[in-house]
């Protein structure tokens, strides 16, 4: 609701400095972003920094607040890209791009990954097959951050294989109704949410073309949060298993075409992996100049550790992945952005970019030695975090046979 | 596709690149593939490709894209070189583009960056038709990336310099007509000191030999040694004393495009082994549909893509004229060793048949050994990256 003007309240960067002058800070803008783009980003960045990264330790124990959401829906952050019509401030792709690079200061992968299920994976498929109620009912408090989303697709026996799932609405004529059973679960957000954005096959013999999506309320009868699931690292989201017994939702609840379903959600999976890949270079460069700092200040046989070939030569060679995945995600962005569906380059980024931020996260701890071990410089946490993002939203393995099989094998 | 927003896929063109750059994409292809790459296998068994290649290639046009009109160039500027950098590098012999690649985008750019109008019009316009070919000589048998314990000297005598001492692993060595040389004129050790000359290769004292290498067999590298070699005063490039920053500020478009002829040469094996593992069949199936190749091309083609992604980023920023020193050398170091271990795969993807000569995988592995060696190793990158970080 906020316009795009009234969120740039920080001064603009000094950017009078002589181009040809060496400059190997980070601040080296890429060709997709403006100047609105770069105040964007110090604005989020600042809050990250001021409001959410003091939090974060004690987020891990806790997983963050159902608050973010507002205070993030009040300060505009929650619709970046989505339509001014319901409540966005109408920027462009890069603009979530931004949003997802600089949410990596809230020091809480939990955090981002939590934020990027509302804005990226279930608020775009009501927006792109959703009626105008169900976006007046949903897109709209969801930017305010008055409502949180979450999306339903893997099961406790179906994840990469979508087509696998088991969990079924049957239409009752009598009612004009539809009746959903089944289990979902590792679903971000799903004991916090008010919506989900729920997978469903309501035609088992139809193959990929019996799939529908339905919006259901998380306090419909029969919705069950079972577990909050113990994980790894993420540990500031909430992640749920979730039963289905006999959820009664009306027809209206189908989202986009009834059958259509698969199409939609595999759709719905681009965007994610585009935003995950981003997150990836962003705490993957967190990381890094975490530990150059470290690796600069720690001293072992009479100087700083930073200051051996073979560190410096570690940090050269992670430093290089992380541009490469950078400037391999940013170009994908533009090709998205410029009408194309680059479901290949997507899945190249989202492999590169996850490979790459659990590599240096790894490495980092390496150069923090004893100390990345503890919890409390933070890289173990980063390591845990991490590791997620080769398995979330597509594993390794799916990804590879994506680009394959684009080549025709 | 069914159920999806409508999403057109428009002609992927990358930035910098626009359809201009595509014209003279598609003429440089049709060169490629009609007068190199049907001589390609003859050549490397030779050892060597015919001096006639570059008074053709001049007579195209394809040796001065970047160079003014008037001094016989096509007006163009590095983004043209850039697509040249590309498509030479899919002629099936890596030695063939070396040579040719030496002589526009090494040997003559510091004529043309620091020479003078007399230099230029001997050195530059004859470049551009071919008439005379161009070697740069940096390195010596004892001072490779640490160039500052460069010994070729050159005394002061009447009317110019006389040079002595030796050269290796000069790139069209024996072929040059004229050799763009670091020498050392000043007392100073380390950095200062070293000035450029060029050398005319028919001056008595000047005996350059071949080496045998692992790869670029087509390529001409010589051993180059300089006895009494007499230069004269006009042929000074640059100011005395200026060698190092001429040596760097050529670094950095030499080693963009061999980022570029890296990326461009991976896709190109890339993309024959494709066609070969879709034709070849094991176990009643193309060796394509074997999850674990398809596998393997998934991260290939991956590792071009963020090759390719990162080199584009430091082309824009070179020719924008911002600082690029950071993302030329990332695109270097990642792109070399991506291009090797990329035609590593390859040559296992074919199996035997990639083992035997005929196939040209072979070659494809040997000559992309040397990218992770020539214009600065490896470790000469990171030390860059490293040192530009504070550590």
């Amino acid at each position: 609701m906020i316009p795009m003007e009234r969120l740039l309240y920080l001064p603009r960067m000094a950017s009078e400095t002589n181009v040809l002058k060496p400059d190997h800070g980070a601040g080296k803008r890429h060709f997709i972003f403006t100047d609105e783009h770069e105040q964007l980003r110090e604005t989020i960045r600042a809050y990250a920094v001021k409001e959410l990264a003091p939090h974060a330790d004690e987020w891990e124990e806790t997983t963050f607040p159902d608050q973010v959401f507002h205070r993030m829906g009040e300060l505009g952050f929650l619709g970046l890209d989505k339509p001014e019509e319901y409540g966005g401030q109408g920027g462009d792709y890069y603009t979530s791009l931004v949003l997802a690079e600089e949410l990596v200061h809230a020091n809480s992968g939990g955090l981002a990954m939590g934020v990027a299920v509302h804005t990226d994976m279930a608020m775009p498929p009501i927006l792109a097959f959703g009626t105008e109620e169900q976006k007046q009912d949903w897109v709209v408090p969801a930017i305010r951050g008055e409502k949180i989303l979450c999306l339903g697709i893997t099961e406790p026996d179906a994840g990469s294989d979508v087509s696998a799932i088991r969990t079924h609405a049957r239409y009752d004529e009598a009612t004009d109704e539809y009746v959903i059973n089944g289990a979902k679960t590792y679903i971000t957000n799903g004991h916090r949410a008010d919506l989900i954005v729920l997978v469903t096959k309501t035609d088992p013999d139809a193959g990929y073309d019996g799939f529908t999506l339905f919006l259901v309320p998380m306090d419909a009868p029969g919705v069950i949060r079972e577990k909050r699931l113990e994980k790894l690292g993420m540990h500031a989201s909430d992640t749920a298993l979730l039963a289905f017994q006999d959820v009664r939702v009306p027809s209206s609840a189908i989202l986009g075409e009834k059958g259509k379903g698969f199409y939609h959600i595999m759709w719905e999976l681009q965007g994610e992996r585009l935003i995950g890949a981003a997150g990836c270079v962003a705490g993957a460069q967190y990381a890094l100049e975490k530990t150059i700092r470290y690796a600069l200040e720690r001293t072992a046989f009479g100087r700083p550790i930073g200051k051996f070939q073979v560190t410096r030569h570690k940090v050269a060679d992670m430093a290089t992945k992380i541009e490469a995945a950078r400037q391999l995600v940013y170009m994908t962005a533009w090709r998205f952005q410029n009408g194309e569906y680059p479901v290949r380059e997507i899945s190249m980024a989202k492999l590169y970019a996850a490979q790459v931020a659990v590599d240096v996260a790894d490495e980092c701890i390496q150069i923090h030695g004893g100390a990345g071990y503890m919890k409390e410089y933070g890289i173990e946490r980063i390591w845990r975090d991490m590791r997620l993002n080769r398995i979330g939203a597509g594993t390794d393995e799916i990804m590879l046979d994506v680009i394959g099989r684009s080549y025709g094998l | 596709m069914k159920g999806l927003p409508d999403a057109p896929r428009p002609a992927g063109l990358l930035p910098p690149f626009t359809a201009e750059h595509e014209q003279l994409r598609a003429s440089l292809r049709r060169f490629v593939e009609a007068e190199l790459v049907p001589h390609a296998d003859a050549w490397e068994r030779e050892r060597w490709f015919p001096d006639e290649l570059f008074p053709r290639m001049g007579e195209l046009g394809f040796l001065g894209l970047r160079y003014p009109l008037e001094y016989g160039g096509q007006g163009g500027d590095h983004l043209h070189e850039a697509v040249l950098a590309e498509e030479l590098s899919r002629c099936r012999s890596a030695g063939v583009a070396a040579g040719l690649g030496a002589h526009i985008s090494i040997a003559t750019p510091p004529i043309w960056g620091f020479g003078t109008e007399d230099q230029r019009q001997r050195y530059v316009v004859p470049a551009i038709t071919g008439e005379r070919i161009a070697a740069l000589g940096i390195t010596e048998p004892g001072a490779g990336s640490d160039v500052a314990s460069l010994r070729t000297r050159a005394e002061r005598v009447e009317g110019g310099w006389v040079v002595n001492g030796e050269k290796a692993f000069i790139t069209n060595g024996v072929r040059a007509d004229h050799l763009v040389a670091a020498v050392r004129t000043g007392e100073q050790d380390g950095h200062g000191g070293i000035s450029f000359l060029i050398i005319d290769t028919d001056q008595p004292g000047y005996a350059a030999s071949k080496l045998d290498k692992l790869g670029w067999h087509a390529s001409d590298t010589a051993l180059i040694a300089l006895q009494d070699v007499f230069v004269p005063q006009e042929n000074l490039l640059g100011k005395a004393g200026d060698g190092f920053k001429l040596i760097m500020a050529n670094f950095q478009w030499e080693r963009l495009a061999m980022a570029l002829g890296a990326v461009a040469a991976m896709q190109d094996v890339f993309e024959r082994t494709l066609a070969y593992a879709m034709q070849r069949s094991a176990f009643g199936r193309p060796i394509g549909r074997f999850q674990a190749i398809r596998h393997r091309f998934a991260e290939m083609a991956t590792t071009i893509e963020a090759s390719r992604s990162l080199t584009y980023h430091a082309l824009r920023r070179f020719h924008a004229s911002e600082d690029a020193l950071r993302e030329v050398t990332m695109a270097k170091l990642l792109s070399q060793r991506a291009s090797f271990e990329v035609a590593d795969a390859c040559l296992q993807i074919h199996g035997g048949a990639g083992y035997m000569v005929e196939v040209g995988i072979e070659r494809a592995v040997r000559d992309a050994r040397l990218g992770p060696i020539g214009g600065g190793t490896d470790e000469i990158m990171k030390e860059i990256l490293g040192r530009s970080m504070g550590l």
